[in-house]
C-alpha cells in the first residue's frame, strides 16, 4: 500500500497520460478507420485496393515496430517537431485504425442487403446510402467488437512507456530507482488497468443493452 | 455486400470514378514520395547505410534473431493453446467453484496489458527471489495473455454449437468427457480455426514486446545494428553509419512476411470452411 500512497501524484499523472493517449488515439483511429472502411467498400477499385493494402500491411506489423519508426524515423522527415507523446498517439492511431476499419467493414456486412437495395431504389448515391442508411445501422452491430478493439488500444498504450513517454507503464522505472519493490509497483499499475478496463466493459454493456432494444 | 452499395456505373459515373482513382493514387503517391524523398535527402538510402547487410556475421546474427523470435512464438503458441484449452474447459465446467476460478483467472489476465505482465515476470519476480531469463518472461507473458484470449475463443466456439448436438450425445448415453471430445470439439474446432490462427498472428507480433525487456529478438537486433556508427580496431574499422531506417525497413519486411504467411493460412482455412455449408460463421474475433 505504501508504494501507492507515497507516490500517489506519480501514479495519477502516469494514468492521466495513459487516459489522454487513449482518448486521443481512440478518436483519431475511429475517424480514420471509418474512412478506411468506406474506401474499402467504395465503387472505385483502386481506392478499395489502397484501403486493403493499408490494412494488410499495418495489421501484420508489430505495434512496437510502428513505434520504432515514429520515434526514430519521424525526426528525419523534418516536418514539425512533435513531442514523444504526440508521436506515440500517431503511432497508436495508425495501428488501431486498421483494426477499426475491419470491425466497421464487418459491421457493414451485417446490415441486411435489402437496406442498401431500398436506398438505391430511392435514388440515393453511394455516399448517401452509406452515410445515412448503412453506417448508422452498422454502428449498432459493431459496438461490442469496437469496444474490444478500444480496450486493446488502452492496453497497447503501455508500449509508449518503452519510448520515453511518462505514462502508467513507466511508473515502474521511476519507483525502481527510488528503491520500491518492483512487483508491488507493477501490481498497482495492473490494478489501475483492470479498473480502466472494467469501466470500458461497463460502457460496452450499456451500449449493448440500449442498442439491442432499439433494434 | 459491398457490391450492393452502389449501382453499376454508367458512362458519367465511370468518368467520375476514374477521376477519384487518379486523385486517390496521386494523394498516396505524393505522401509516400514525400517520405521517401525526405529520407533519401537525409542519406538513409545511400549505399553506405546499407552495407551492413552484406557482412556474413550480420546475416548470421539476423537469422539467429529471427530464430529467437520464432522460438518465443513457438513455445508461447503451444503453451497459450494449452492454457486456453484448460481454462475454457474450466469455464464450461459443471462445478461452480471451478467455473468461478477459471473465469476470474481469464478475466484477470485479459485485463492486464501484456507489457505489464512481461515487466512483472522480468523485473518483478527477481525482487521476490525468482530468477527469470528474458526468454521465459516473454513466453510466460505471451502464454497468460493470449491463453486467456484463446480460452474465450474456445468457449464461444463451443457455446455457439446448436444445443441438440450435446443433447443427442447425452441421450446416446455418452459421458461429459466423451460429449466434449467426440462431439463438440471436432465441430467447434473447425469454426474456430481462422480465429485461433489470427490470434496466433497477434502472438507472433507481440513477441516484439520482448524488445522492451532486453530479449534478443528481431526488433532488438534491428535497434542494436541501427545504433552502430563504427566498430572494430582503429586501423581496421568497419562503418555502419547508424542505419536505423534501413534496419527498420528490413525487419519490418521480415515481420510482415512471417505474419502474412500465417494470415494466408487462416484465409485458406476460412475459404475451405465456407464451402462447407453445415458450419456457421466463426463466433469470436481475435483481439489486437
Amino acid at each position: 500500500m505504501g508504494a501507492l500512497l507515497d507516490n500517489l501524484p506519480l501514479f495519477l499523472s502516469g494514468f492521466r497520460t495513459t487516459v489522454w493517449l487513449f482518448l486521443v488515439s481512440a478518436a483519431a483511429s475511429l475517424v480514420f478507420g471509418t474512412i478506411l472502411a468506406m474506401l474499402r467498400v467504395s465503387p472505385v477499385p483502386i481506392l478499395r485496393g489502397i484501403g486493403t493494402l493499408y490494412v494488410t500491411v499495418v495489421r501484420n506489423t508489430p505495434l512496437t515496430l510502428v513505434f520504432l519508426f515514429f520515434i526514430f524515423a519521424y525526426p528525419l522527415l523534418k516536418i514539425v517537431d512533435l513531442s514523444y507523446a504526440v508521436r506515440a498517439m500517431v503511432a497508436l492511431s495508425v495501428y488501431t485504425s486498421a483494426f477499426v476499419c475491419e470491425v466497421v467493414r464487418s459491421g457493414i456486412n451485417t446490415v441486411p442487403v435489402g437496406q442498401a437495395e431500398a436506398a438505391r431504389a430511392l435514388g440515393l448515391n453511394f455516399g448517401q446510402t452509406l452515410g445515412s442508411v448503412i453506417l448508422p445501422q452498422a454502428m449498432r452491430a459493431v459496438a461490442p467488437p469496437m469496444m474490444s478493439t478500444l480496450i486493446a488500444l488502452l492496453k497497447n498504450t503501455t508500449i509508449a512507456a518503452g519510448f520515453s513517454v511518462a505514462e502508467a507503464g513507466a511508473i515502474r522505472a521511476v519507483l525502481a530507482d527510488k528503491g520500491y519493490p518492483q512487483m508491488v509497483t507493477l501490481a498497482w499499475v495492473a490494478v489501475g488497468f483492470i479498473l480502466l478496463v472494467m469501466v470500458l466493459t461497463l460502457v460496452q454493456r450499456t451500449f449493448e443493452k440500449r442498442w439491442s432494444r432499439a433494434r | 455486400m459491398s457490391n450492393v452499395l452502389f449501382d453499376i456505373p454508367g458512362p458519367r459515373a465511370r468518368v467520375r470514378h476514374r477521376l477519384y482513382a487518379v486523385l486517390g493514387v496521386a494523394a498516396v503517391a505524393a505522401f509516400v514520395g514525400f517520405i521517401v524523398w525526405r529520407l533519401a535527402e537525409s542519406g538513409e538510402f545511400a549505399a553506405r547505410k546499407w552495407e551492413w547487410i552484406q557482412y556474413k556475421q550480420v546475416q548470421e546474427d539476423l537469422a539467429a534473431a529471427v530464430g529467437n523470435t520464432l522460438r518465443a512464438f513457438a513455445l508461447g503458441a503451444v503453451l497459450a493453446l494449452a492454457f486456453g484449452a484448460v481454462f475454457a474447459a474450466g469455464r464450461l465446467s459443471d462445478h461452480k467453484p471451478v467455473r468461478v476460478v477459471a473465469g476470474f483467472v481469464v478475466e484477470l489476465f485479459r485485463a492486464i496489458p501484456l507489457l505489464i505482465l512481461m515487466f512483472m515476470f522480468y523485473y518483478g519476480l527477481p525482487t521476490l527471489g525468482v530468477r527469470m531469463s528474458p526468454y521465459m518472461a516473454v513466453v510466460l507473458g505471451l502464454t497468460l495473455y493470449n491463453g486467456s484470449v484463446l480460452a474465450e475463443v474456445f468457449r464461444a466456439g463451443i457455446q455457439a454449437l446448436p444445443k441438440g448436438q450435446s443433447e443427442a450425445a447425452y441421450a446416446l448415453g455418452m459421458r461429459k468427457t466423451q460429449v466434449m471430445v467426440l462431439i463438440l470439439l471436432p465441430q467447434a474446432l473447425r469454426t474456430m480455426l481462422p480465429t485461433i490462427i489470427s490470434q496466433l498472428v497477434v502472438l507472433l507480433k507481440d513477441t516484439a514486446l520482448g524488445f522492451l525487456i532486453t530479449y534478443e529478438e528481431l526488433l532488438n537486433y534491428a535497434r542494436y545494428i541501427g545504433s552502430i556508427y563504427a566498430f572494430g580496431d582503429l586501423d581496421s574499422q568497419i562503418f555502419f553509419y547508424r542505419p536505423i531506417i534501413p534496419t527498420t525497413i528490413v525487419v519490418g519486411a521480415i515481420y510482415i512476411t512471417l505474419c502474412l504467411l500465417l494470415t494466408l493460412l487462416a484465409n485458406r482455412l476460412q475459404k475451405r470452411q465456407r464451402r462447407n455449408r453445415k458450419i456457421q460463421a466463426a463466433p469470436a474475433e481475435a483481439v489486437v
